[in-house]
């Protein structure tokens, strides 16, 4: 097939030099705060030294990833409104951060936890349960990883450049300083990416309204434009079906999102509690700029562009109204844009792998250094698994599973998030739960052709809801009514290794706690083991107890939030 | 000590203000007043990410 898409060989050369520059900076990221990358908490969080700013633009770089910007604006210049949920989205996940992530944080801190799915192996002594979350993440991770690519292949073909040559060679480049440098590599790459995109972003919004006439004749166009589309979209979501719909995605997704181990591991890098209280309050940044390339969807609209597929909607925008060296420095922001999340996602599964699939099952009592090791390995195989997955598999079936990933990911919301303020879910509840979730999110999704919005008939009413948010009911009410079953039998509850104190603060229980933050400190006790796994299950019986505390207890450690 | 975390605990109900804003469709489902040109539907989605960020601050350093 050839392509509509010329060679652009000025485009070309700068986008090759930027992605030479940030391939140097990957691999020089080693030495920047050198540790010996031994452990994996070196490897795989970065020692947990990262500041409010380093941070900000790791997560940032991290959850906007370049499918999103891809994928959303082609979603809004196909449909309209219902692309744009994505803001919203992206605005109520930071109060939600900014309520959970600290304390967890906190716990994981004191525990040395470096996933998920170690903390629910700490709280309820289950290496089923922890099992099941680490799947869950590995299983909506990798897809994840895979569309990264597609971000990178859209870009690449609308430079002229077709076939898998190039694609192999960047994710193996990705591949080699993730390998080296670990979590440091992503993390000063992002503000490379970061930067970029600021500036394309801030360049296309200042330029393009006025070539087009406008906002009013840009949103004019999309209005008389959006309705003839097949399936017809709407530039204002009417009738309850699309307004319910719009809502439910947002905050579905908006729970989902943290819960997605590459959100986790940036989360768990940073340095205390306090620096992810404040990032809560300026990442909404990004959503800012988000909702501006959201928009990008309308102007491609507006200049009447006729794109191959709608994922060209952007690329063909910048080709038509800006010179080739700007072309290529916005494809590089986008490519770039894809390899900070891909390299995150590759090492928050491998931290997944290792420790509780690894570590857990297959080598118990790994050291340090071996768990480093096979983080670095598993890595590769992740890359190398998505690159496969995206060069012999259609790109639809990674989109398709991407978006299961959401409804998945959200089923784990009870043993991670709930888990935090309460250990009355019984965790044998908690599993049962989390299968049926998991199964009734998929069937849901798989019958609906893999939309996410699933239609229901509620007291007569017709609605469309987001599958993983009635998926997560189903968990929740399974959980519960086995928690009272099982309780009421006398099933072991299991141990848990937290006590009250290690979810608060420090600054909370008045200084009695010496503050843990010596980097040197440590690195030293995550080194010496304290937290193996499989304790819970050796140590059973010692506190064979639940431990949710009296109800006072219980009150004190439940923050009066919503 | 109680007491006083307590109070300033109250402070994350203001969360809550970018839930209610976004949540409920209905609210901002609608072309008029545009601003800019721009529908009434957009801007205000817009206007709620320095007002969440605010919000989100203002607990912030309530809280701390």
């Amino acid at each position: 097939m050839s392509t509509p898409h010329p060679t652009d060989a000025t485009a070309l050369i700068v986008f090759c030099v930027l992605f030479a520059f940030v391939t140097v900076v990957g691999f020089v990221a080693v030495r920047w705060r050198r540790a010996k990358l031994d452990s994996i908490d070196e490897w795989g969080l970065g020692g947990r030294r990262f500041g409010t700013v380093v941070t900000w633009f790791l997560l940032g770089g991290d959850l906007y990833t370049a499918y999103t910007f891809i994928a959303v604006p082609a979603l809004v210049f196909g449909a309209g409104a219902a692309g744009f949920f994505a803001l919203p989205y992206t605005i109520i996940v930071y109060p939600l951060v900014f309520m959970i992530m600290p304390r967890l944080w906190t716990v994981a801190h004191r525990r040395g936890y470096v996933t998920s799915a170690d903390f629910v192996q700490g709280r309820y002594g289950s290496r089923k349960l922890s099992l099941a979350v680490a799947l869950t993440g590995l299983l909506a991770t990798m897809p994840y990883i895979a569309l990264q690519l597609v971000g990178i292949q859209v870009v690449l073909a609308a430079m002229g450049v077709e076939g898998d040559w190039p694609l192999i060679i960047a994710f193996a480049i990705l591949a080699a300083y993730t390998y080296n440098s670990g979590l440091r590599a992503p993390a000063l790459i992002a503000v490379v990416k970061d930067v970029m995109i600021w500036i394309v972003i801030i360049v296309a919004v200042a330029y393009l309204p006025g070539k087009l006439g406008g906002f009013g004749a840009i949103f004019d166009s999309a209005r008389e434009a959006l309705p003839k589309h097949d399936p017809p979209g709407a530039l204002i979501p009417t009738g309850v079906d699309a307004q319910v719909a719009y809502a439910t995605l947002a905050l579905g997704s908006a729970m989902a999102l943290f819960l997605y181990p590459h959100a986790m591991t940036g989360v768990l890098s940073s340095q205390s509690a306090k620096v992810v209280r404040r990032n809560a309050a300026i990442l909404p940044a990004y959503s800012f700029v988000l909702g501006l390339i959201a928009l990008l969807g309308f102007m491609a609209i507006a200049a009447n562009l006729q794109p191959q597929t709608p994922n060209f909607a952007v690329p063909d925008l910048f080709i038509t109204f800006f010179p080739s060296w700007f072309e290529g420095f916005a494809f590089a922001a986008i490519a770039i844009g894809a390899l900070v999340p891909a390299a995150v996602m590759s090492i928050a599964a491998a931290n997944l792998f290792t420790r509780n699939i690894w570590s857990a099952y297959l080598h118990k009592d790994a050291s340090p250094a071996e768990e480093s090791q096979v983080a670095k390995i598993s890595s590769l195989v992740m890359k190398v698994g998505a690159v496969l997955f995206i060069l012999l598999l259609p790109t639809e079936y990674a989109i398709d599973l991407q978006l299961l990933g959401g409804v998945w990911i959200l089923q784990t919301l009870p043993a991670v998030v709930i888990a935090l303020y309460t250990r009355w879910f019984h965790r044998w509840g908690l599993f049962a739960g989390w299968a049926v979730g998991m199964v009734v999110g998929t069937v849901m999704a798989a019958t609906q052709d893999f939309k996410s919005i699933f239609p229901l008939e509620l007291f007569g009413l017709h609605v469309t809801v987001y599958a993983a948010l009635l998926a997560l009911i189903a968990n929740l009410a399974v959980a519960a009514v086995l928690t009272v079953a099982l309780r009421g039998s006398g099933v072991g509850e299991g141990r848990d290794d937290t006590v009250a104190d290690d979810y608060e603060e420090l600054e909370d229980v008045g200084g009695i706690k010496p503050l843990p933050a010596q980097p040197g400190e440590e690195r030293a006790r995550a080194a010496s083991g304290r937290f193996r796994l499989g304790d819970g299950e050796r140590g059973a019986g010692e506190r064979e107890t639940p431990v949710p505390g009296t109800p006072k207890e219980q009150q004190e450690r439940t923050p009066r939030a919503p | 000590m109680r007491g006083e975390r307590t109070r300033s605990r109250a402070w994350y109900w203001l969360l809550v203000l970018p839930f209610l804003g976004l949540l409920i469709p209905p609210l901002y489902a609608k072309e008029n007043p545009e601003l800019w040109g721009i529908p009434f539907f957009y801007w205000y989605q817009f206007v709620w990410v320095p007002l969440a960020a605010g919000v989100t601050f203002l607990v912030y350093r309530r809280t701390k």
